[in-house]
C-alpha cells in the first residue's frame, strides 16, 4: 500500500482528531446557542429570543467598553505596525551583524515573558508617571497595548520581506530611484500584504487583552474584555453570551475580510 | 558597423575587493585593472567565483571597492550610491517589478529621473517597439513568459540610456532556441542603441559569438584581454587555453626569439615556429598549446612534426576527432572537417604524422 505512512491512515487519527475539534469548538457552540436564550439562565433552555442582544445594545456601558476596546485596539495597532515594520526593515535589510539574535530577542520580548509581569511592571512603572505627570487619560492603555503588539505585527511582516527578492530594491536603486523612493515605490507596494496582516493580528491581540488592561487602567476605562469579566463575577446571565457572539463574529469577520485582501494582492 | 574610437567608456583601476577581515577574508578582485572603450560589446568571462559578477557589481555600484578607482569617462564614481551613476544593469533574475505593468516597469528609470510624461510615454512606446513587446505593454510582468521578460529587463534598462549597460548572465535562464535567438537580439540591441554593454557569463561560446573584446577572468585576476579570435587563437596561458575550447599542451624547449616569435623543438626533436603572448620573452622549458583543428594528420610520417598512435576515431557529422598517443605517451586530439567520400587511410591502432603549421602554435606564460 503506498501511502501505508500517511497520518491519514494510522488507527485512532480520525477519533484524535474529532475530540480535538469537539473539546475546540463545542463550548463556542453552547455559547452562541445560549445566546439566544428566553431565560436568566445561562445554563437552561427557556425558549428562543433576541432579548439579549437588544439588552447588551441598550447597556450604555457595554457599548462604552465596546467603543473604548476599538479606540485602544485602533491606535494601539496602528502605532505598533509602524514600530513592528521600522523593526523588521532593520532587521532585514541589513547583512547578518553581531547582536542580531539579541534584536530578534528584544523585539519578541513580549511573548516570552509573562504578561502579569509586565502588568505589574507597568502599573507601577505608569502610577510614577502619573504623580509626576497628573495625566489619567486613555494614553497609558494605548501606550501598554502598542508595546505588546509589536512582536505580533512584526512576525508577518518579517516574513513577507524575508520572502521578498532583495534584488527588486537594488534594481530600483539602479534605476535611479533614492532609498525613500525606492522604500515608497518598491518596499512598501509589495510588503503591504504583511503590513495588513501585522495590522489586523495586532488589532485583534490588543481587542482581547485582559491581564495588562485589568492592571494598567484607571477607573471607569474599561475595555470590552475587562468588562466582562467584571459582570461575571457579579452574576452571570446570556447577556455576556449575547456580547461574545457579536464579538466572535466580529473577529471572524475581520479575519475573513483580510484573508481576501491579502488574497487579491497576490 | 559603428566606427569604434579609442575612447574609454569604463577604465577599471587597480581595484580590489577584498571580502571578510584577518584570517578569514577573500580577494574577490585582486588589483585588476581594465580599459573598456566606448561602443563596445565588452564581455567578462570565467568560471564561477572569478570576479566577474563582482566587478559588475562595483560598477553598477551595489558594493565599493576596497581599493582602486572606477573611472566613468573620466570621472571617479566607484564612491557613487547606485542610484546617481549613469549606469544601467539586466539582472540574472531580471528583477521586473511585480507590481507593475510591463510598460511601467520599462518607464521607471525615466520617471525616477523625473522625465516629463509625454516624453516618458514616447521613450517608453519607442522600447516596446525596440524589444518588438508593443502588444503586452498593459499586461502584468507575471503573465509573459521567460523569454518576454528577458526583453522588458532589457528595455528597462535601456529606456535612460545609459553610458554603459551591464548585463549580468541574462541569458542563463532560458532554453537553448530561444537563448541563440537573444544573442543575436542583444548583437542587434547593442548597434542599434550605440550604449556600451559589459556582459558578465561563463558561457565561452556565447561570449565568442557576441564579443567585440573579451576578458578572461580568474581567481579575482584578469588573465587576457582580447578580440574573440585572440582570445582563441592566441590564448596567453594555460587556463585561457583551457578555459574556452579545447586544447593540446605540448612540452617544448625555446630554441631561438626574435621578431616577437619563438623557434621551439618539440620532444620529438623537430623544432617549430610559435607565436608569443604579448611581452613575453621565453627561455628554457616551455608549454606550447595548438588547438585540434589548427593541426594537419598525414598517413606518412615524412615532414610531419610529430608522430602518434590513433586511440580513437569519433565521428560527430561536421567533422572528426582523432584522439592520438604521442611517442612519449601524451594525449593529442586533432580535428578534422568532414567531406563526403574521403577514405585516406587513417584508422584505428594504425601510425600517424601530424603536422603543425607555421602558424599553429603559440607559447604559454605558464
Amino acid at each position: 500500500m503506498a501511502n501505508r505512512f500517511s497520518i491519514k491512515h494510522q488507527p485512532g487519527f480520525t477519533t484524535i482528531a474529532a475530540t480535538c475539534f469537539i473539546v475546540l469548538y463545542l463550548p463556542i457552540v453552547v455559547l452562541v446557542i445560549y445566546a439566544f436564550n428566553a431565560a436568566t439562565s445561562t445554563s437552561e433552555w427557556g425558549g428562543f429570543s433576541f432579548k439579549w442582544f437588544q439588552s447588551a445594545w441598550q447597556n450604555t456601558q457595554v457599548i462604552d467598553a465596546t467603543l473604548r476596546s476599538f479606540q485602544i485596539g485602533a491606535i494601539a495597532a496602528m502605532f505598533s505596525t509602524i514600530f513592528a515594520t521600522m523593526a523588521a526593515l532593520a532587521t532585514t535589510r541589513t547583512a547578518p551583524y553581531p547582536g542580531l539574535t539579541f534584536k530578534y530577542a528584544a523585539i519578541n520580548q513580549p511573548l516570552m515573558v509573562p504578561e502579569i509581569v509586565t502588568g505589574v511592571a507597568l502599573l507601577i512603572f505608569f502610577s510614577r508617571i502619573k504623580i509626576f505627570t497628573g495625566y489619567s487619560g486613555l494614553g497609558y492603555l494605548i501606550a501598554a497595548h502598542t508595546a505588546f503588539c509589536i512582536p505580533f505585527a512584526y512576525l508577518p511582516i518579517r516574513a513577507r520581506l524575508e520572502n521578498m527578492d532583495l534584488t527588486l530594491e537594488r534594481a530600483a536603486a539602479d534605476l535611479y530611484a533614492t532609498p525613500w523612493r525606492t522604500f515608497r515605490r518598491i518596499t512598501l507596494p509589495l510588503l503591504w500584504p504583511g503590513i495588513l496582516a501585522g495590522l489586523m493580528l495586532a488589532f485583534v491581540i490588543s481587542l482581547d487583552d485582559v491581564v495588562i488592561t485589568e492592571f494598567v487602567k484607571s477607573g471607569g476605562q474599561d475595555t470590552l474584555p475587562t468588562y466582562m469579566l467584571g459582570q461575571i463575577r457579579r452574576g452571570i446571565t446570556p447577556e455576556i453570551n449575547a456580547i461574545s457572539t457579536v464579538f466572535l463574529l466580529l473577529s471572524v469577520a475581520i479575519v475573513t475580510l483580510f484573508f481576501f485582501i491579502s488574497r487579491k494582492r497576490d | 558597423m559603428p566606427d569604434k574610437p579609442d575612447r574609454n567608456a569604463i577604465e577599471v583601476v587597480k581595484v580590489s575587493k577584498i571580502f571578510g577581515s584577518g584570517e578569514g577574508q577573500v580577494a574577490a578582485l585582486d588589483t585588476v585593472s581594465v580599459s573598456i572603450r566606448e561602443n563596445e560589446f565588452f564581455t567578462l568571462l570565467g568560471p564561477s567565483g572569478c570576479g566577474k559578477t563582482t566587478l559588475l557589481r562595483l560598477i553598477a555600484g551595489f558594493d565599493f571597492p576596497t581599493a582602486g578607482e572606477i573611472l566613468l569617462y573620466g570621472q571617479d564614481i566607484a564612491p557613487l550610491p547606485p542610484f546617481k551613476r549613469p549606469v544601467n544593469t539586466v539582472f540574472q533574475s531580471y528583477a521586473l517589478f511585480p507590481h507593475m505593468t510591463v510598460a511601467e516597469n520599462i518607464g521607471f528609470g525615466l520617471e525616477m529621473l523625473g522625465k516629463p510624461k509625454a516624453e516618458i510615454k514616447a521613450r517608453v512606446d519607442a522600447m516596446l517597439k525596440l524589444v518588438k513587446m508593443e502588444a503586452l505593454s498593459a499586461r502584468r510582468t507575471s503573465q509573459i513568459s521567460g523569454g518576454q521578460q528577458q526583453r522588458v529587463a532589457l528595455a528597462r534598462a535601456l529606456a535612460p540610456q545609459p553610458k554603459v549597460l551591464l548585463l549580468d548572465e541574462p541569458l542563463s535562464a532560458l532554453d537553448y532556441k530561444l537563448r541563440k535567438e537573444m544573442q543575436i537580439e542583444l548583437k542587434r540591441l547593442q548597434h542599434e542603441t550605440g550604449i556600451t554593454f559589459i556582459f558578465v557569463t561563463h558561457d565561452q561560446e556565447e561570449a565568442l559569438t557576441m564579443s567585440d573584446r573579451i576578458a578572461v577572468m580568474s581567481s579575482g585576476k584578469i588573465l587576457q584581454v582580447g578580440s574573440p579570435r585572440d582570445i582563441y587563437d592566441r590564448p596567453s596561458e594555460r587556463f585561457v587555453a583551457d578555459f574556452i575550447g579545447e586544447s593540446n599542451f605540448l612540452k617544448a624547449e625555446v630554441v631561438g626569439v626574435s621578431g616577437g616569435r619563438a623557434t621551439v623543438k618539440l620532444s620529438s626533436g623537430t623544432e617549430i615556429p610559435a607565436s608569443l603572448p604579448e611581452g613575453l620573452v621565453p627561455q628554457g622549458k616551455v608549454t606550447i598549446v595548438v588547438r585540434p583543428e589548427h593541426a594537419q594528420l598525414s598517413a606518412a610520417n615524412s615532414g610531419a612534426s610529430l608522430s602518434g598512435m590513433v586511440e580513437n576515431i569519433v565521428y560527430l557529422g561536421t567533422d572528426t576527432h582523432f584522439h592520438l598517443r604521442l611517442a612519449d605517451g601524451e594525449p593529442f586530439i586533432v580535428r578534422r572537417q568532414n567531406s563526403r567520400g574521403t577514405g585516406d587511410g587513417i584508422v584505428q591502432g594504425g601510425k600517424v604524422g601530424i603536422l603543425i603549421g607555421g602558424d599553429a602554435a603559440q607559447v604559454l606564460k605558464d
